[in-house]
């Protein structure tokens, strides 16, 4: 692989804490390797400004390996920047070319209010998982791990829904800033399982109800949140919510 | 002063006599009753869902946004449990065994046999919970091998069982905050332990959004905050994981055990420049159908596809025929710098071997050519159907190779090089999980005690969620069955406010400092000192130097760093100086550690005690023993020693040959 260096023009919104306003502040970054990860490219740039006496910009980030879910930056419009299937941390600077602007925004939401700079409230998502993202068992509780088969093409389907990281990209990319993605995925995670049957209607019916509250919009099938999900969760887990959540209505005595 | 309040009786039996007659809290006292749980990886996730659903009132804290995102999230390839499925000879007994040996005989016996006895019961949990497991066709659970063992016991979900287990528990802890049982405190920082009439009773934790300091009481204090491989700098750990904890817990009197047992993984995406924050993992799992190579002319600048198969040395399969590319990670690791060293190294750097996948991708292809019955195939085609089956095994692994390099490891071998990715030293732990400090507990990563000088992978999610779900609901009640007359203390006791302001003290000796040089810059340093000199080989002359080195830039630290912004308000460049400022304290003690134990074992590699053919050389006579080392002062620690006794697992040189 070729290495190059390059000059680039980030424009990155800055904003103290949740009650101010923000703005855009524009910086000038040189000499910037084709081999670095964007946000050790962003290091680079804290590092000056840290040294100048300046705060350095504020961004959610940790394994920078794209599994914890950290990090969110909106790039150039783009959820995660423009590579396919990928976290920030995992976007590299070979996707950019000397000379080119760089415009960093957080996700933009109103369940996910502004902390600092870049770094956003995402709590609304465990609330989510709190209503009924889980299987109720009880620590001792199980029984032989082999007493129960499951088909290999169900877990492999439940396991492609697990996979979801929970980084809000979805949100963030719905012009509705709608959570289904996201909540469809632990929804299909734990129904496609027997052992997650008995919650099965309350589950969705509470998680939905809770998605609600929280001040997401609602679904209206554009297909934005797939095409940018790290993890490639399909929107047709969307619909398989829609399925769990009319035959829930159908059967459920609540 | 150490008593690891070992169990009497046979190996096989501790645990369970233990369980039988240990003391209880009946459920109304327990709804009394508080604990505090500080980290939510595996072990602490595990840890506060269990002791929710007990009955305990719990606050749980982490630094990071979501309890969801702990490290433990980023483990790839494994679980070990000793559920012998695939009918291959494991047992309890061999698992425990294994893992003795694997951890070079510095480990203890009854805590690894506890360890091995619960594993079955972590995926019978798991699986309940609705881990998504990797399965056969027959819908049955599936398991693969990993290094320093001769059967299939691991089990997995592609190369994200971390995530899954995480998720798991996660889900469970959940539950529990919608249940009341456990408060959850996200973007939270110990940043000290609160101790009353010598037991710990509380935390000072840092509100990260705020930049205010909270205090929050406890009838005991549960440490799951993960390990130190940071002090290095580059490790394949997260960039919040930190000692701070741990180190805070050490400093209140808390003895520290083996600090200088660090695992140095052989399979990691080499280093590429300066600007490095982080390495990254490649799971051990692939050296179940990768090959390691290097040339067998030294400075062969060819590409990998250009060497023919005689002019390349499978190193690890021509020392180690018996167990090949699958030796323990420490055994593969050294074996990758010496031939590095030696001048075979791959790549620009010269600090990298091959890890190569195109003989099981043919193989693979090979499988799928007959299991569909196809004919006419000719060589691309069959590696195609190869590509295919390594995709369905590996797929996320070799994405992220693609991401960071550059390069496509379908076409392309893999390079690899050795990176710090796990400490198997941490917080001293006695059989009940305590440390020395009564009522503060270590659990998963941040303690000691089961996987001696080295660990074998696909352990540290079976300990994690074995300290957490099996092992800490018994032993924490035995404790606190005695605390039932203490009641709730409030946190305007003058214990509390002291320590409150001993941390704020430190604060602002921080942000008074006003240098010029940050923090990252520092903890850069550090890294290098640790890396050069205690890292993969250790040699007395070394240490010493390092030692000398990391007071001078403790001293440089405390008079030169410079952090922007407020105390009161959001500031990551205060937490990381926070957090350097104790790296820097600890790397001093690893070194000293690390110069006491003038043996090899495990990942400890001392260059004056090696065998003729470059093996390491332990000393059994010398230093069978747990170093717990006792914080006196600056600079100032005292060694009590815990002497390791195998009444089964008799110690013999290890071969892996």
């Amino acid at each position: 692989m070729e290495h190059y260096n390059m000059n680039l023009t980030l424009k990155v919104w800055r904003q103290q804490n949740t009650r101010t306003a923000g703005r855009f502040e524009t910086y000038k970054v040189s000499e910037v390797s084709s081999e670095m990860s964007f946000l050790e490219m962003i290091d680079v740039l804290n590092e000056r400004l840290t040294s100048e006496g300046k705060e350095p910009i504020a961004f959610d980030h940790d394994c920078r390996e794209g599994i914890c879910g950290s990090c969110a930056m909106y790039i150039n419009g783009r959820p995660h920047g423009p590579w396919h299937a990928n976290t920030t941390c995992q976007l590299h600077m070979r996707a950019y070319k000397d000379g080119d602007t760089i415009v960093v925004e957080p996700w933009r939401a109103n369940a996910f209010p502004v902390i600092k700079d870049l770094m956003v409230d995402r709590s609304a998502f465990d609330r989510i998982v709190q209503a009924g993202g889980y299987i109720s068992v009880n620590t001792g509780n199980a029984v032989d791990a082999n007493a129960v088969a499951v088909e290999k093409e169900k877990a492999d389907e439940s396991f492609a829904n697990a996979m979801c990281i929970a980084c809000g990209a979805c949100v963030a990319a719905c012009k509705n800033s709608s959570a289904m993605l996201f909540m469809s995925a632990k929804v299909a995670h734990l129904s496609l399982l027997p052992q997650g049957a008995p919650e099965r209607n309350t589950r969705v019916v509470n998680m939905v109800a809770q998605m609600d509250k929280e001040g997401f919009g609602s679904c209206t099938f554009q297909g934005a949140c797939e095409s940018v999900c790290p993890k490639e969760i399909k929107i047709t887990s969307i619909a398989r919510l829609h399925g769990e959540y009319l035959s829930a209505g159908l059967t459920s005595n609540k | 002063m150490l008593n690891s309040k070992i169990p009497p009786g046979a190996l096989e039996n501790k645990w369970n006599d233990y369980k039988g007659h240990v003391k209880l809290v009946n459920p109304s006292n327990k709804r009394n009753i508080e604990i505090i749980i500080v980290g939510t990886g595996l072990a602490g996730a595990s840890a506060a869902s269990s002791l929710g659903e007990l009955g305990y009132k719990v606050k749980a804290f982490c630094f990071q946004d979501s309890p969801r995102r702990a490290h433990s999230i980023a483990a790839q390839g494994g679980i070990n449990a000793a559920k012998n499925y695939q009918n291959d000879g494991d047992s309890v007994f061999r698992l425990f065994y294994d893992t003795v040996k694997g951890g070079d005989y510095r480990a203890r016996e009854a805590n690894v046999h506890r360890l091995a006895e619960v594993s079955v019961s972590i995926i019978d949990q798991c699986v309940a919970q609705g881990v998504p497991f990797a399965r056969e066709y027959g819908g049955l659970l599936s398991n693969r091998s990993f290094g320093g063992t001769q059967v299939q016991r691991t089990f997995y979900a592609a190369g994200q069982t971390g995530q899954q287990l995480l998720i798991g528990a996660y889900q469970s802890l959940e539950r529990q905050v919608a249940l009341g049982n456990v408060e959850m405190y996200a973007r939270h920082e110990m940043l000290d332990i609160v101790k009353i009439d010598g037991k710990a009773r509380g935390i000072i934790a840092r509100n990260l959004v705020t930049g205010k300091l909270e205090r929050h009481f406890g009838h005991a204090v549960l440490l799951c905050s993960g390990g130190y491989g940071n002090v290095f700098y580059l490790s394949t750990n997260a960039l919040g994981s930190n000692v701070t904890a741990s180190w805070k817990a050490h400093k209140q009197g808390a003895l520290f055990g083996n600090p200088c047992f660090t695992q140095i993984h052989p399979t990691c995406i080499p280093v590429s420049g300066d600007h490095q924050s982080k390495l990254t993992l490649m799971s051990e799992s692939l050296r179940n159908d990768g090959r390691i190579w290097v040339p067998l002319k030294p400075n062969d600048t060819r590409k990998a596809a250009d060497i023919p198969e005689d002019e390349r040395d499978y190193y690890l399969e021509r020392r180690y025929p018996a167990f090949g590319n699958l030796v323990p990670r420490d055994v593969a690791s050294r074996a990758a710098k010496e031939r590095c060293d030696a001048g075979y190294g791959v790549g620009n750097s010269k600090q990298a071997v091959y890890l190569d996948f195109a003989s099981s991708i043919q193989r693979y292809g090979q499988a799928e050519v007959s299991k569909r019955g196809l004919s006419n195939i000719d060589h691309a085609g069959v590696m195609a159907l190869g590509e295919e089956v390594v995709k369905e095994k590996y797929g996320n692994l070799f994405d992220m190779y693609q991401k960071i390099t550059g390069e496509n490891p379908y076409e392309t071998a893999m390079r690899i090089y050795p990176a710090v990715h796990y400490t198997m030293g941490g917080l001293w732990v006695d059989y009940e999980l305590m440390t020395t400090v009564p009522g503060l507990y270590a659990l998963g990563e941040a303690n000691f005690s089961d996987h001696g000088a080295n660990r074998l992978g696909a352990s540290a999610l079976m300990q994690g969620l074995a300290d957490g779900y099996f092992v800490i609901p018994y032993t924490v009640g035995n404790y606190l069955a005695d605390q039932l007359a203490v009641k709730s203390i409030p946190v305007d006791h003058p214990a509390f406010l002291q320590a409150e302001k001993e941390v704020s003290d430190r604060i602002n000796r921080l942000m008074s400092i006003q240098g010029k040089q940050t923090a990252e810059s520092f903890h850069k340093r550090l890294g290098k000192i640790m890396w050069n000199k205690c890292g993969m080989a250790r040699s007395e002359e070394g240490l010493k130097e390092a030692i000398e080195e990391i007071r001078a830039l403790k001293k440089e630290f405390w008079s030169d760093l410079r952090i922007p912004g407020i105390v009161e308000e959001m500031n990551p460049e205060l937490d990381k100086a926070n957090r350097v400022a104790d790296f820097i304290e600890l790397g001093e003690l690893m070194c000293i550690d690390a110069l006491d134990r003038n043996e090899s074992c495990g990942g400890h590699f001392r260059e004056e005690s090696q065998t003729e053919e470059g093996e390491a050389k332990r000393d059994d006579q010398d230093f069978a023993y747990v170093s717990a080392w006792e914080f006196k002062g600056e600079h100032n620690w005292e060694l009590h020693k815990e002497p390791l006794e195998f009444e089964v697992a008799k110690p013999s040189q290890r071969s892996y040959k």
